[in-house]
């Protein structure tokens, strides 16, 4: 590492923002210093709780992850926040907009707000994040919150990331839960739903418990048939005996912080439990695993494709479009050159 | 290796509420392929400068037209300079009287842009000087 | 209107003309562009004729002036009786600087006065206070206080003159303060008249001069609606604004169709108050922008009426006919208006007040050709005065009603912008109704796409503006430019911190908490308990600040 990178790291473990500004740029950028960078920061991590926040356009996020971040500071706790917007496939460039929403949080030393685009491949979106995720963690950060627009992969990859994951429903948006369409309902650990004062909350709490399973009556008091026996007892959302996890449902009105500190509550027992059952070194071993593998994966193409012949890959992608051959015997080909 | 992308900050200090050209401006840098971070209307000096550096961003893009630039810019510069952020280059949109037009590049804005300006102008301008 | 029979002729005549003159025409020299736009990007046919409005039924709607459903006008002898109020919006630095301008323009022999007021006191905060820095009286007069309106209307004969406040959110405070110094000088409510802009919504959809989240905001709304109804009956306690609707970019039919759904939502608010709709629907006004595309303006403005008077009619049952009326206030386009050689701003503001006329408005501001470069200077705003004036005496419009009714081409567009109005009104109705839509940003983005389209069409050349992107002279501008007292800050904020020190605190507190109180409970109207607090000195930015405790400050989400 060359001696700006290393000073940069030095201010950054020091508390500077501006450093920890700068590397964070460096790392989105994949700058020649950037892996160096994480090398080094790697020894700093792993004290922060990762906390990931998504769901679908609308349904208030930035103003939770804005309510949030005030409920963690209240507690004491110093917060960084990762707001990921989507990059145009069109210009590359991006719009982000989700700071708007957070100016409650400005001035206050104890956080740390950055914006990034997804730039390019979904794959790479995890990739930066999950590498801005250390930074900030080495940075001191002890809880972070990484908010995504609910849409689809890109929201299961960054899951894979965090140690706990709040998918955020609202009513009144079309659909009694967006989530189901995207399929990032199986990576909720936390149900969030959002701007509960609005018709129709009740109806987005009662779809959710039926996809888990349960019966709607317990929670909503809708239609309970008055003296007539439960036939199953309801069982309560969070730990459970065989030591799984009940996804719970939180009511939230993010914009006046009404169950917000509940839910901050939720997050912090799923922590507890996390650490108690053994999920926490899990997720971390999942996590590592599959960090080690994208950087290998990275790695070894970059290796083949640096060694292959000029005009070699091109001109085997050209035999398979005339269908002199196919991509299987294509890539089998290739692995030869492998250094 | 991925392209370095142009990060621009876009803000409106003071308490003016017409956006529009804040908004146009925003989509036509994001259109040229630049990350445009976008913090809304009544923004402090001190949360622009302090958005501007956490968001690491080499351009600051201020848009505004009541009146109040002569007081609300130098306090921004002032601000970004005790950041150490001098290299952040610092743009003014809006209505500016020609005759402030000198002081504010004295005071180490960039670029000012009136009525009338072309967004590819701007877009032209940023790519320039973030290039030199 | 039109025979059928002879529609179907004309229709005829009229592709044989197409097939034949206008092909060979073309060949030897073909049509400028391939598609012909309004301002707002709607199609432009080449020839408008009968055919074009064959469905237009004359008495159901056109009518005659002064009647149902008004698309000709809202008074039977136009401006024969009596010429649109030329009021010119006017206010800057202290109460002190603006009164000496009032008094100087009503013994120019104006009867209207019309206030403008400076960014800190749009968003309640008091001279002093941090969010204001650099803002004292840019934008208007600073008003923080009971102390400060006392000064400004000073010697101004409330009782005679009409009074129009361009203010939003803390309408009901500066509003109060207005009262109270007339009633200080024994003029009582019942006589004062004016308007009060109040007009909330259009501020989460355009000009972003909010405070509260918009439920407790219409409420507010909906409180002075009713306190002028039961207390102020020569005062119009709104005036529906598509104004800054449309500078924010919106098309014609976006400013349409904003603006008289709000009017809708305000009905349905005081409705649901329990008022009567013949009770406050008279002294409901509106406020349109007249922008550069001639035609489409003037067809906006008529459109406007005959939508107004049908809707409040068939849908909202009023009987009324002065509820059908919609009244109107105009003002030339700021937006249009160039940097680049000003003084041909002179003109488009000629040509914009002229279709402002022909459509028939009530009252007219016309902008100074300096106002994007700076505030207008006073030789300016002479001269837009003065080319209100030239319309009314020399050119003739003013003399018979409604001149362009029954061109084929201004029947067409207006039929048409009520249709695209009328579909806009089921969209905002199937997101739930206007503050739903607001909440999901819908007009906001309907504007924010048209507002990028247009700057995009200039960028293009698609769209020439002169001496912007054509016809372009490297002279710099030569305009003088307003100069201001330089120790006005520091006057008002003496004045500010004598009237914290000499009243007596002990009330100011006590009314202060019976505000919050009133504020808590959705069934007590705020009138009362601000006016008390207004009298006792309370400031504006205590006032506003007990009410942002108690409603909570809106944050708007974003959309592009």
């Amino acid at each position: 590492m060359d001696q700006s990178a290393d000073a940069l790291l030095t201010a950054l473990l020091a508390g500077n923002r501006r450093a920890l500004a700068r590397v964070i740029s460096l790392i989105e950028d994949d700058a020649a210093e950037a892996s160096a960078l994480l090398s080094a920061l790697y020894a700093h991590t792993g004290r922060a709780h990762v906390i990931g926040i998504t769901g679908a356009p609308g349904t208030g996020k930035s103003t939770l992850v804005n309510a949030l971040a005030r409920a963690y500071r209240a507690q004491g706790r110093t917060v960084g926040v990762i707001a990921v917007d989507p990059t145009s496939p069109f210009s590359g460039g991006a719009l982000l907009g989700d700071r708007v929403r957070m100016r409650d949080l400005a001035g206050d030393p104890g956080v740390f707000i950055r914006s990034m685009a997804t730039r390019g491949s979904l794959g790479g979106l995890a990739r930066a994040a999950g590498d801005v995720i250390s930074v900030l963690d080495a940075a001191g950060f002890e809880r972070i919150l990484v908010e995504t627009v609910g849409v689809g992969q890109a929201e299961v990859d960054i899951a894979s990331a965090a140690h706990t994951t709040v998918v955020v429903e609202a009513p009144g948006l079309g659909d009694e839960v967006q989530a189901i369409k995207a399929g990032v309902l199986e990576i909720a650990d936390i149900f969030a739903v959002n701007k509960a004062d609005r018709e129709g909350a009740d109806r987005t709490v009662l779809a959710l418990q039926m996809m888990q399973g349960l019966a709607p009556a317990a929670a909503t008091g809708h239609h309970r048939a008055t003296g007539a026996p439960m036939p199953h007892p309801q069982p309560q959302p969070g730990p459970q005996e065989d030591g799984s996890w009940l996804p719970p449902i939180q009511k939230t009105i993010a914009l006046r912080g009404d169950g917000v500190d509940a839910l901050r509550a939720w997050i912090e027992r799923h922590a507890v439990y996390l650490r108690a059952t053994g999920g926490w070194t899990r997720r971390e071993t999942f996590r590592a695993a599959t960090e080690i593998e994208r950087i290998l994966r990275d790695r070894l193409l970059a290796a083949l494709l640096a060694s292959l012949p000029a005009d070699c890959f091109a001109q085997t992608v050209a035999a398979v479009v005339r269908r002199e051959t196919d991509p299987y015997t294509a890539a089998t080909r290739l692995l030869t050159y492998a250094p | 290796m991925t392209e370095r992308k142009i990060r621009v900050l876009i803000a409106k200090p003071g308490l003016d509420g017409h956006d529009r050209g804040a908004k146009v401006v925003a989509r036509a840098l994001r259109d040229a392929g630049m990350e445009v971070i976008y913090t809304g209307i009544r923004q402090t000096p001190e949360m622009i400068v302090e958005a501007a550096l956490q968001e690491d961003v080499d351009v600051v893009g201020l848009s505004i037209l009541s009146g109040a630039h002569m007081a609300l810019c130098p306090r921004i510069i002032e601000l970004l300079r005790r950041q150490g952020m001098d290299d952040v280059v610092v743009l003014v949109g809006g209505i500016i009287p020609d005759e402030d037009v000198e002081p504010l590049k004295q005071l180490g804005v960039k670029g000012v842009f009136g009525p009338g300006t072309s967004t590819g102008e701007i877009v032209e301008f940023i790519r320039q000087q973030v290039a030199g | 209107m039109y025979d059928k029979a002879k529609v179907r002729q004309i229709r005829s005549a009229v592709a044989q003309w197409e097939s034949t003159d206008v092909r060979r025409s073309q060949s030897r020299l073909p049509e400028r562009r391939s598609a012909f736009t309004t301002l707002s990007g709607a199609t432009v046919n080449r020839l408008y004729t009968p055919a074009d409005v064959a469905d237009l039924d004359y008495a159901r709607d056109l009518g005659l002036p002064g009647c149902y459903p008004f698309t000709r006008g809202v008074h039977p002898t136009g401006y024969r009786g009596k010429l649109w109020t030329m009021r010119m919006f006017a206010g800057f630095g202290t109460a002190e600087e603006t009164n000496a301008r009032f008094k100087y323009l009503l013994s120019q022999g104006q009867t209207g006065l019309s206030i403008a007021f400076d960014m800190p006191t749009l968003y309640g905060y008091d001279t002093d206070a941090p969010q204001a820095m650099g803002e004292f009286g840019k934008c208007g007069v600073a008003v923080s206080s009971l102390a400060d309106m006392e000064v400004l209307l000073d010697g101004l004969p409330l009782d005679q003159v009409t009074t129009s406040m361009t203010i939003n959110g803390p309408a009901a405070t500066i509003w109060a303060m207005y009262i109270a110094a007339a009633e200080k000088r024994g003029i009582p409510r019942q006589v004062l008249g004016g308007t009060i802009q109040n007009d909330i919504l259009k501020e989460f959809i355009a000009q972003k001069e909010f405070l509260f989240p918009p439920r407790p905001s219409l409420r507010l709304v909906v409180d002075t609606i009713e306190f002028g109804t039961r207390e102020m009956p020569r005062w119009n306690t709104i005036s529906i604004s598509g104004y800054h609707i449309r500078e924010a970019g919106a098309t014609a039919a976006q400013e349409l169709a904003f603006t008289l759904a709000d009017g809708f939502a305000y009905v349905e608010a005081a409705l649901a108050r329990g008022l009567a709709i013949d009770e406050f629907a008279p002294r409901l006004s509106f406020f349109f922008n007249v922008h550069n595309d001639f035609f489409e303006e003037i067809a906006k403005l008529r459109a406007a009426r005959r939508i107004w008077a049908r809707t409040l009619r068939e849908k909202y049952g009023a009987r009324d006919p002065r509820s059908w009326m919609l009244r109107m206030h105009t003002q030339t386009s700021g937006v249009s208006l160039t940097a680049q050689q000003p003084e041909v701003n002179i003109v488009r503001v000629a040509l914009q007040a002229l279709a402002a006329v022909l459509g028939g408005t009530q009252s007219l501001h016309t902008n100074s050709m300096d106002e994007a470069l700076a505030l207008p200077s006073a030789k300016a705003a002479t001269i837009a005065l003065r080319t209100q004036q030239v319309i009314a005496e020399e050119s003739g419009v003013a003399n018979t009603l409604d001149p362009l009714g029954g061109s084929f081409y201004v029947e067409a567009l207006t039929d048409r912008l009520e249709r695209e109005a009328n579909d806009y009104f089921r969209r905002i109705a199937a997101l739930g109704g206007v503050i739903p839509a607001i909440e999901a940003g819908f007009q906001q983005r309907e504007i924010a796409e048209a507002a990028f389209r247009y700057q995009h069409e200039i960028d293009t050349g698609e769209r020439t503006v002169v001496g912007v992107n054509a016809y372009v002279s490297e002279e710099p501008p030569a305009i003088p430019l307003l100069e201001m007292d330089p120790l006005g800050y520091e006057r008002q904020v003496a004045r500010l911190r004598r009237v914290r020190a000499e009243r007596d605190n002990a009330a100011v507190q006590a009314a202060l908490r019976r505000l919050g109180d009133a504020a808590r409970d959705d069934k007590t109207n705020l009138m009362h308990p601000i006016l008390e607090a207004v009298k006792a000195y309370a400031t504006l930015g205590e006032i506003t600040g007990v009410l942002r405790q108690v409603f909570g400050e809106y944050q708007e989400p974003v959309f592009f």
